[in-house]
């Protein structure tokens, strides 16, 4: 359908963005990448009074990396991400997760705040952003918040964000040496919506696995992770023994939705296979990246 | 709202309600009707065109983000009425049927390849996925992208 009317604002600067947010409140949607809200717009599912458009405020797209971490700015498209050098060198799972992002034409306009603002809970970053334990900045008139990833996801398409704040940049830790990386999913096509998908770290000292995130994409109404496998590997020696009961753990009490691309026991399943196949790949990796 | 654009190399004015998305901007007002609107919600790909370099969605897109933009549509590839490289390819691979997700294919395609010109099968399948096509099943879609390639190479 085309798109319900509404009042249009396009601010040039984040204290402009925030000025409207504070006026209109819930009132208005934040068009970034739009990738996401305007098949909203068009499906009539969402009717904001007023959109406002970020697409112009140029502070919102810089990177930049430091004392550990990369700071993405909310409105960096996701095929700048994917080509950046500094994301693939400092925050490997976050460069594995965005070629999976929908289309190429898709993330030539999509934005790294735009889909983790979305939450989409079938999405590849907010596993991404889950398991990592990224960070989310967020601007407010009453001035900055510093919200962790655990607490970011509340809901379905649900955020800690308040009406009258903008995500204005995420925050991700870069990864220590020897960490191996993988993202998982199972499609129907390359480009869809996982079933499900998984997102897995592993660092590894003399050996042993020092460190170990697994986050499951499309399993609940929010990116979760797998804390009993998480702990179960740390410590431990990489084999497949140890994945196949890592498996086991992070889907023994997980009770996943169904739908017509499959049962919650084919997701379940699949679940299981993610984690195998996901932690020998990143155990693999972890290996070459010493 | 007033809107100048780049379209096919020609400055273009116009005016659009903010609801207004390129695609239709495109075709009600500049009427460059060979960008087709399938889905109009960002699935079926059919509305692809190119903005400053990268393949878009113009449905998913409004127009007054275009302002300042360098569009290209499909009546841009062949301006002069004599079909492309990866036009004259896909004519051959009989890379079409009823003829309406062709625009999108082609401006997918022709962004892609000019980032990939050596891309193979599978590449070009994954940069495909995301364009519906209702009649041919595909095969020859890819075949006609893979010729256009490979004639490319060898120029």
């Amino acid at each position: 359908m085309k798109l319900p009317p509404f009042d249009y604002e396009a601010p040039t600067t984040v204290s402009e963005a925030v000025e409207l947010l504070a006026e209109h409140q819930d009132e208005a949607s934040v068009l970034a990448g739009g990738q996401s809200l305007i098949p909203l717009l068009a499906l009539r599912l969402a009717h904001p009074a007023v959109l406002i458009d970020i697409n112009g405020v140029d502070e919102l797209s810089e990177l930049s990396a430091a004392d550990g971490w990369v700071a993405i700015g909310a409105m960096t498209r996701e095929y700048v991400a994917e080509e950046s050098k500094a994301i693939t060198a400092a925050v490997p799972l976050l460069a594995a997760a965005l070629p999976l992002i929908g289309h190429e034409a898709i993330r030539s306009r999509g934005t790294i705040g735009g889909s983790l603002a979305h939450a989409d809970p079938a999405a590849e970053l907010p596993a991404v952003a889950r398991a990592l334990d990224a960070e989310f900045v967020v601007r407010g008139q009453g001035g900055m918040r510093v919200i962790p990833a655990a607490d970011w996801f509340e809901g379905y398409l649900t955020t800690a964000r308040q009406p009258d704040e903008l995500l204005v940049e995420v925050r991700f830790p870069a990864a220590s040496p020897n960490t191996g990386v993988s993202f998982q999913e199972v499609a129907r096509r390359h480009g869809d919506f996982a079933v499900v998908g998984l997102a897995a770290s592993l660092t590894l000292s003399d050996g042993a696995i020092s460190d170990a995130r697994l986050a499951f994409a499309g399993l609940s109404d929010v990116p979760v992770r797998a804390a009993a496998a998480e702990d179960l590997l740390v410590g431990e020696r990489p084999s497949d023994l140890l994945f196949d009961e890592a498996a086991r753990l992070a889907t023994a009490d997980i009770d996943p939705p169904a739908d017509l691309h499959g049962s919650s026991d084919y997701r379940r399943k699949v679940a299981g296979a993610l984690v195998r196949r996901g932690l020998r790949a990143a155990a693999d990796n972890a290996g070459e990246r010493q | 709202m007033d809107i100048t654009l780049r379209v096919n190399g020609a400055t273009c004015t116009g005016s659009a309600e903010a609801r207004t998305t390129l695609a239709d901007f495109l075709r009600d007002d500049l009427d460059l009707t060979g960008t087709h609107v399938g889905c109009e919600h960002g699935v079926c790909g059919a509305c692809t065109v190119i903005v400053d370099g990268r393949a878009v969605r113009s449905c998913l897109m409004l127009a007054v983000q275009a302002a300042g933009a360098e569009v290209t549509t499909i009546e841009g590839l062949a301006p002069d009425g004599e079909l492309g490289t990866l036009q004259q390819a896909m004519w051959d691979s009989h890379s079409f049927q009823c003829g309406f997700c062709t625009p999108g294919f082609v401006m997918q395609a022709t962004a892609f390849l000019r980032a990939h010109p050596d891309a193979g099968e599978q590449q070009v399948r994954e940069a495909l996925s995301g364009n519906i096509c209702r009649c041919t099943g595909y095969q020859s879609i890819i075949d006609g992208v893979l010729l256009a390639a490979e004639r490319a190479r060898q120029s």
